[in-house]
């Protein structure tokens, strides 16, 4: 038995330490937000913050997950900053089919976050591991700099 | 004001039925069944004799909360029909957009396309054939609670008016919303004719609006085919033969079942089939298996030696596509001629979402979740394998996490495959495809090998034209061939290079099919993703020959009511095209090129850093005819070209004995956000019927990319993709 802390909710769950996060969200908890792409974190789409920084869910065992503050997109909300990246995505309705943005969403956080001013080059290497085949890639970096303009970062 | 929503249509475990009862508890009220049966008939396009009247309550239900649901029959694979059909409902309606909620449409002949005849969404028609249907649709319901209303307070007609999902008598200053009116009007006779407003009259076609799913797809609540979960629900994995065609010979289990939460492992036809608690012990377990297999023909193809056998046929007559004066006289009086080969090799569709199916089978009934483009074909197949009849096979289309073609199968594989798995299994079952099976699944963009030589009369004008492509083709062995394929020539095959717009007295364009084990499928843009490339830089090259500006001489060879010269010139003014001073080490491109009845031009202007190829900026100009949603077709060009660059830049699949190279994301590499050109999109102003959107984008990128390169470079791209050359 292990014990997550998800979204500030403790959940406690019989699996396989080795187990990718991606798996226990989506197949134990049925917390479907967070999006299987390619397995090998090279396109992001399952990206999640661990204690506030993002990692890719399914090359992440669920074992080092233990102990920490895991958050996916559907908790995003609960803070101000994930709010505003949220409301900035819909003012400039980024998503087409949309399989990609909780992933876009999460890694745009975690940067803000970090960098709540960030420039092009640390919006560039920050966004540059999360793929997208519907092509929003610039109406994400015009929703990143919304969102960084309305939490009183970038100009 | 509430948003217009999405209505969740999958529901775990709750069948459609349920479903809508639950949803009706949700809101409070009764939805009203908006009952009209239908009669009469009317033509439903303006070039099409009567078909089928469509009743309004298989697109719009009202309920009493004044909410209105329409029922999409077009699925959601990001091109924004979940928005732009219920637009086209809406405007004719009155209605009040804000309480527009979404719902997929399950199968039925009524949702049929209307120039398909089955449920299907593709070929970049969605617009093109609900732009008449879904406004009369629109315009039926509004005249009926019209209708309603005046019989209610004893009025006339003519002295009510609806707007905003309100019908108002002026004159007494009565009001009533549709949801009390819904009951009444669904017990009236459809109307016979309703009149259609004229465009100058429109409130919401034309405007910018934002899409109705864009919260779902925000806070990770939309649900695509992945996320549904059913009760008592195994998650499996197939092991597929390494090679196309190959067979299970023998196959041990043995350490695979010790895997914790693995149910069992399944002979099925397309594999060994993998059932478990979860998707990661169906991996680790499929992992383990060992299998033998009978690889057949299919382990004989290697792309080296099919390239050589294309190239071969390239230079031999194929069957002719078209012919227009006599090539060979033509080459005779040319000034100049060039000839050349072009190398375009097979692509995956590597849509976001791998495929995936969930199957809940019973001995009398069969329901299925998956993003699917293809519905009617996919429950004829799923009724055949299953042994039941059409009518009891339910599916719920999920969103998508892109299509791109792929989704709409001619053979329903992996529908098919997963009724199969669930007949094996006799448990609620998800097929999942892991990244690799799907980009090592098959169903690819053919691959293409083209000769082309052509040539220039004194005045510089083109006098000879010699196309010859070769490729499988799509349709080959699939039940779109009877009505596709004339005297052998898959019209996919050569769309974009038989219809060349350019006046070329002497021109022939001749078709190779080859056929073998790798199965092919239509890919965004379908025949003009290849075409475009070859016709346009070849066009290109011979205004280089002739010594002529690339844009002008173009324009020269295109009749004057051509719609390709709105946009070429549009682009290239925008783009400032001879005009605008350049960075050093930078050159523009142009390409122009018609698909799905729309016509775009692109201008790429382009740079080498370090020997890679940098695209800086695209200029895009299209003319669709009256556009819907501005912002839609803003989107949908922005992922055209997107989608078209990664395929110019990066993609490629290819074979060794039988077996693809490619496997995952590192080695077929869509374009990522550091190689995002600024977009810029221009429409042109247009009266005429609207046409498609979601594909014209991405033919001319290619070509307008290689133009540039050859500007900057002098050196002539004429094998995809582009990252293979080197130009140090």
């Amino acid at each position: 038995m292990i014990s997550l802390k998800i979204n500030g909710k403790e959940n406690k769950l019989e699996v396989d330490p080795a187990t990718p996060l991606l798996w226990v969200l989506r197949d134990h908890l049925q917390l479907t937000g967070t999006k299987y792409g390619c397995g090998i974190a090279q396109c992001g789409a399952c990206t999640v913050h661990l204690d506030g920084r993002a990692v890719r869910a399914c090359v992440t065992p669920v074992s080092s997950a233990i102990g920490k503050q895991i958050t996916t997109i559907e908790g995003l909300a609960e803070t101000t900053l994930g709010k505003s990246v949220q409301s900035a995505w819909q003012e400039v309705d980024v998503p087409q089919c949309g399989y990609c943005q909780s992933g876009q969403i999460m890694a745009a956080a975690a940067l803000l976050k970090e960098h709540p001013h960030p420039s092009e080059a640390q919006v560039t290497a920050a966004m540059d591991g999360i793929l997208c085949r519907c092509g929003t890639y610039n109406r994400i970096r015009s929703a990143i700099q919304k969102a960084a303009a309305q939490q009183g970062g970038a100009k | 004001m509430n948003n217009p929503t999405i209505n969740s249509m999958s529901v775990q475990g709750a069948s459609r039925r349920e479903f809508l009862k639950g949803s009706a508890a949700l809101l409070g009220g009764l939805v009203i069944g908006f009952y009209l049966p239908g009669k009469g008939g009317r033509a439903y396009a303006a070039d099409a004799p009567p078909k089928q009247v469509y009743p309004p309550n298989a697109f719009i239900r009202i309920a009493t909360d004044d909410s209105i649901t329409i029922v999409v029959n077009k699925s959601e694979m990001g091109q924004g029909v979940y928005t732009s059909l219920p637009m086209l409902i809406a405007e004719e309606l009155e209605a009040d957009w804000s309480r527009i909620k979404v719902e997929s449409a399950p199968v039925a002949s009524v949702y049929n396309h209307t120039g398909f005849g089955m449920q299907l969404t593709g070929g970049s028609s969605s617009i093109p054939s609900s732009w008449e249907q879904l406004r009369r649709v629109g315009a039926s319901a509004r005249v009926l609670l019209v209708r309603a209303a005046a019989q209610q307070w004893g009025v006339p007609e003519a002295e009510c008016h609806a707007e905003n999902s309100l019908v108002n008598h002026a004159k007494s200053g009565k009001k009533l919303s549709y949801g009390k009116l819904a009951d009444a009007a669904a017990k009236l006779p459809l109307p016979d004719n309703v009149e259609l407003k004229l465009p100058k009259d429109f409130k919401l076609l034309g405007k910018p609006m934002k899409r109705i799913d864009t919260p779902a797809k925000i806070n990770g609540s939309a649900q695509f085919g992945l996320d549904i979960y059913i009760p008592g629900m195994l998650t499996v994995l197939i092991a597929r033969s390494p090679v196309f065609g190959g067979q299970v010979k023998r196959f041990s289990a043995t350490e695979a079942l010790k895997v914790a939460g693995v149910q069992g492992a399944y002979l099925v036809p397309s594999g060994i089939a993998v059932a478990a608690s979860g998707f990661w012990p169906a991996k680790i377990a499929r992992d383990m298996l060992e299998i033998e297999w009978d690889e057949g023909p299919g382990a004989a193809l290697s792309t080296p030696q099919m390239r050589k056998e294309y190239l071969g046929l390239a230079k031999t007559p194929g069957l002719v596509a078209r012919k227009e004066g006599d090539t060979e006289q033509g080459f005779k009086t040319a000034h100049k001629s060039v000839s050349a080969e072009y190398e375009i090799p097979y692509l995956a569709h590597a849509a976001m979402e791998p495929l995936n199916v969930v199957v809940d089978l019973k001995p009398d009934h069969c329901t299925i979740w998956t993003g699917t483009q293809a519905q009617t074909m996919d429950r004829a197949v799923a009724a055949q394998t299953a042994m039941l009849n059409p009518d009891q096979v339910e599916i719920h289309t999920t969103f998508l996490g892109g299509g791109f073609g792929r989704r709409a199968n001619p053979r329903s594989d992996f529908v098919l495959e997963a009724v199969q798995v669930a007949m094996a299994i006799r448990q609620p079952v998800k097929v999942v495809w892991t990244r690799e099976d799907d980009m090592q699944g098959g169903n690819y963009r053919p691959m293409w090998s083209d000769h082309i030589e052509a040539g220039v009369a004194k005045d510089g004008k083109p006098i000879a034209w010699k196309h010859t492509l070769v490729g499988q083709s799509i349709v080959a062995d699939t039940s779109f061939e009877a009505f596709m394929t004339k005297n052998g020539i898959d019209a996919t095959s050569v769309e974009g290079a038989a219809n060349i717009p350019y006046m070329i007295p002497n021109l022939q364009v001749d078709l190779h099919s080859p056929k073998n084990a790798v199965p092919v499928q239509w890919w965004r843009s379908v025949g003009h993703s290849h075409t475009a490339f070859v016709v346009e830089t070849m066009v290109d090259e011979l205004a280089k020959l002739a010594g002529k500006d690339p844009v002008a001489y173009r324009l020269a060879m295109l009749p004057a009511a051509s719609r390709y010269r709105g946009v070429l010139q549009l682009a290239a003014s925008k783009a400032g095209w001879g005009k605008k001073k350049l960075p050093a080490g930078h050159a523009l491109g142009v390409a122009v090129h018609e698909s799905f009845h729309s016509y775009v031009a692109e201008v790429a202007e382009v740079s080498l850093e370090n020997g890679k190829i940098r695209i800086h900026r695209v200029v895009a100009a299209v003319d669709c005819g009256m556009v819907i949603n501005p912002d839609g077709v803003q989107q949908q060009l922005e992922s055209a070209i997107v989608y078209g660059l990664s395929a110019a830049l990066h993609g490629a699949i290819t074979l060794d004995k039988g077996r693809v190279m490619q496997s995952n994301f590192h080695d077929y590499a869509p374009l990522r956000f550091s190689e995002m050109p600024q977009v810029e999109v221009h429409i042109v102003q247009s009266n005429l019927p609207p046409s498609g959107i979601g594909e014209p984008g991405t033919p001319p990128i290619a070509p307008a990319v290689a133009n540039a390169l050859f500007t900057l470079t002098g050196k002539r791209l004429r094998r995809m993709p582009f990252d293979q050359e080197s130009f140090a």
